[in-house]
């Protein structure tokens, strides 16, 4: 993998830090006038998820990262990996626990999803921003109740958990932003 | 930092009204002071040999065989006529430096440099003061030294530390961690304390001036009577590097040993050697009188007065649209 100089540094460039492959947030320049520049950085380490700030002298160079973002469906999940596979190719790859994380309880099958891949291997795995799934139970509201005081929890059939309006029902389809993990609508079947 | 196509600028025009109101207000200070206003070359056959400034070269098409540097500082050309005529000057312009792009820093730039004969260090820091409180209203006024704000800040002395204690004492700031563990050039190890542990800590609303930096740092300050420093200060305002100044070297002999100098670090760090301005040397042969000077961001000074954030907002184009 190549080797970025300090002058190559923005916001979504992938680099090697302590062993691990980062994506750069943000990065300035601190220059004395009379002195030597430092680029302060923030990166997310893309394995931990821990955001943390490092610094370097301006001109130095760092390690990329073969960090790759796929567009993947999900297939299935055999009890230890999660399938995907590329629409296009046919290629099918398999993320484990530890990639998948939280998203499990947002995969729906067919659902395109994000693969962040290092060095050819899924180490994280992003659902659509939306999803939809059914309610498999969920406390019977008051009839005539619409807007939504608080609602109630509802268990979706991933396991997930969201909060509903109280006149939604078990059985009924409901839209979900994941990044949120918030009720949107109703969806009607 | 991106290019982009945007035609707009970048400074609204309630900014560019600020910004020639500061023109009017910094002549006017000078002139009730009897500072004569001058403009030198900007394009000039020699460029610096600090180690951390870099020029920007040209070519002249009448003149194959030499290169021509754009200035990072009026400061020789200054020199030169503080040398002919002795009489205390400013400028007020253009200056380029390369490597430099960020929320402070645009490679061309406005400064505001003023030469005073007969002025001490001090005379000048009072000097910068009064101008600065001129422009940016009351604001209270701390001055410290070198060696006070590093023992102040990190209980630390910066003349006598070795290198391994500053390492131990700057290791423990995570955000800078490892940059320490794998540095071991002092002035390297001084220089990210100051930027990144010490000046955020400056309380934003006064004026603070930080003076008798290490002699290693000098520059082209004349050294103190203890020779660990030099008769060289900043000025900081708002959590920005504001004014650099110094009490002059007028010694020829002297100014070559630190143009030397500077090359020898530059060949160390793996830079150009420069070649050095004969003609400035020359000039404080033939006399240089004893004086002061001092070099002020003229863009962050009007960044502190219209309160933004980025040096973009008060430029009317920063590079990224010029």
């Amino acid at each position: 993998m190549a080797n970025y100089s300090t002058n190559e540094f923005k916001a979504g460039l992938k680099i090697m830090q302590d062993g691990e492959p980062c994506n750069i947030i943000d990065n300035e320049v601190v220059k004395p006038g009379k002195g030597q520049a430092f680029n302060r950085v923030r990166i997310r380490k893309l394995i931990s998820g821990k955001v943390v700030e490092k610094t370097f002298k301006s001109g130095e160079s760092v390690e990329g990262a073969d960090v790759v973002d796929m567009e993947l469906a999900y297939l299935y999940n055999d009890g230890e990996f999660w399938h995907f596979m590329n629409n296009e190719t046919f290629e099918q790859l398999a993320a484990d626990a530890k990639a998948v994380g939280d998203s499990t309880k947002w995969l729906v099958e067919q659902d395109t999803c994000t693969l962040t891949l290092w060095n050819g291997n899924p180490i994280a795995v992003t659902p659509p921003n939306f999803v939809e799934l059914e309610i498999v139970e969920t406390d019977p509201g008051l009839k005539g109740d619409t807007a939504g005081t608080g609602g109630k929890p509802a268990t979706l059939s991933t396991g997930a958990v969201v909060r509903v309006p109280l006149f939604v029902q078990t059985g009924e389809v409901v839209k979900v932003d994941t990044r949120s993990g918030e009720y949107v609508s109703r969806v009607q079947k | 930092m991106q290019l982009t196509d945007n035609w707009q600028p970048s400074a609204s025009l309630d900014v560019l009204r600020q910004r020639a109101a500061l023109f009017q207000t910094i002549r006017n200070f000078f002139q009730q002071r009897n500072v004569l206003e001058v403009d030198t070359p900007i394009l000039g056959r020699f460029g610096v040999t600090d180690l951390h400034l870099e020029n920007l070269e040209t070519t002249l098409s009448f003149f194959p065989n030499q290169r021509f540097q754009l200035q990072t500082s009026p400061e020789y050309a200054m020199k030169r006529l503080l040398a002919a005529y002795g009489q205390s000057i400013y400028q007020l312009g253009k200056v380029f430096r390369d490597d430099e792009v960020g929320r402070f820093h645009n490679p061309e730039f406005t400064m505001l440099e003023w030469y005073r004969i007969n002025f001490t260090m001090q005379d000048l820091i009072n000097e910068v003061v009064t101008l600065l409180r001129d422009v940016l209203g009351a604001r209270e006024v701390h001055q410290t030294t070198y060696q006070r704000l590093f023992q102040k800040y990190l209980n630390l002395d910066p003349l006598t530390a070795s290198i391994a204690e500053l390492q131990n004492c700057l290791v423990n700031d995570e955000r800078i961690a490892d940059l320490v563990k794998r540095e071991t050039d002092k002035d390297t190890l001084l220089q990210l304390a100051m930027s990144l542990v010490i000046e955020p800590q400056l309380k934003k609303s006064d004026i603070t001036v930080v003076e008798r930096f290490p002699a290693s740092q000098a520059a082209l300050a004349e050294l103190d009577d203890d020779e660990r420093v030099a008769l060289r200060f900043e000025v900081y305002v708002g959590g920005i590097e504001l004014a650099n100044g110094y009490q002059e070297l007028t010694h020829a002999a002297h100014q070559q040993l630190r143009f030397n100098h500077d090359n020898q670090l530059r060949k160390q760090f793996g830079k150009n050697m420069k070649p050095t301005d004969f003609r400035l040397l020359e000039a404080l042969d033939a006399g240089m009188p004893n004086c002061s000077g001092v070099a002020l961001g003229f863009d962050r000074l009007l960044m502190l007065v219209t309160g933004v954030s980025d040096i973009r907002q008060v430029l009317p184009f920063s590079i990224t649209c010029a």
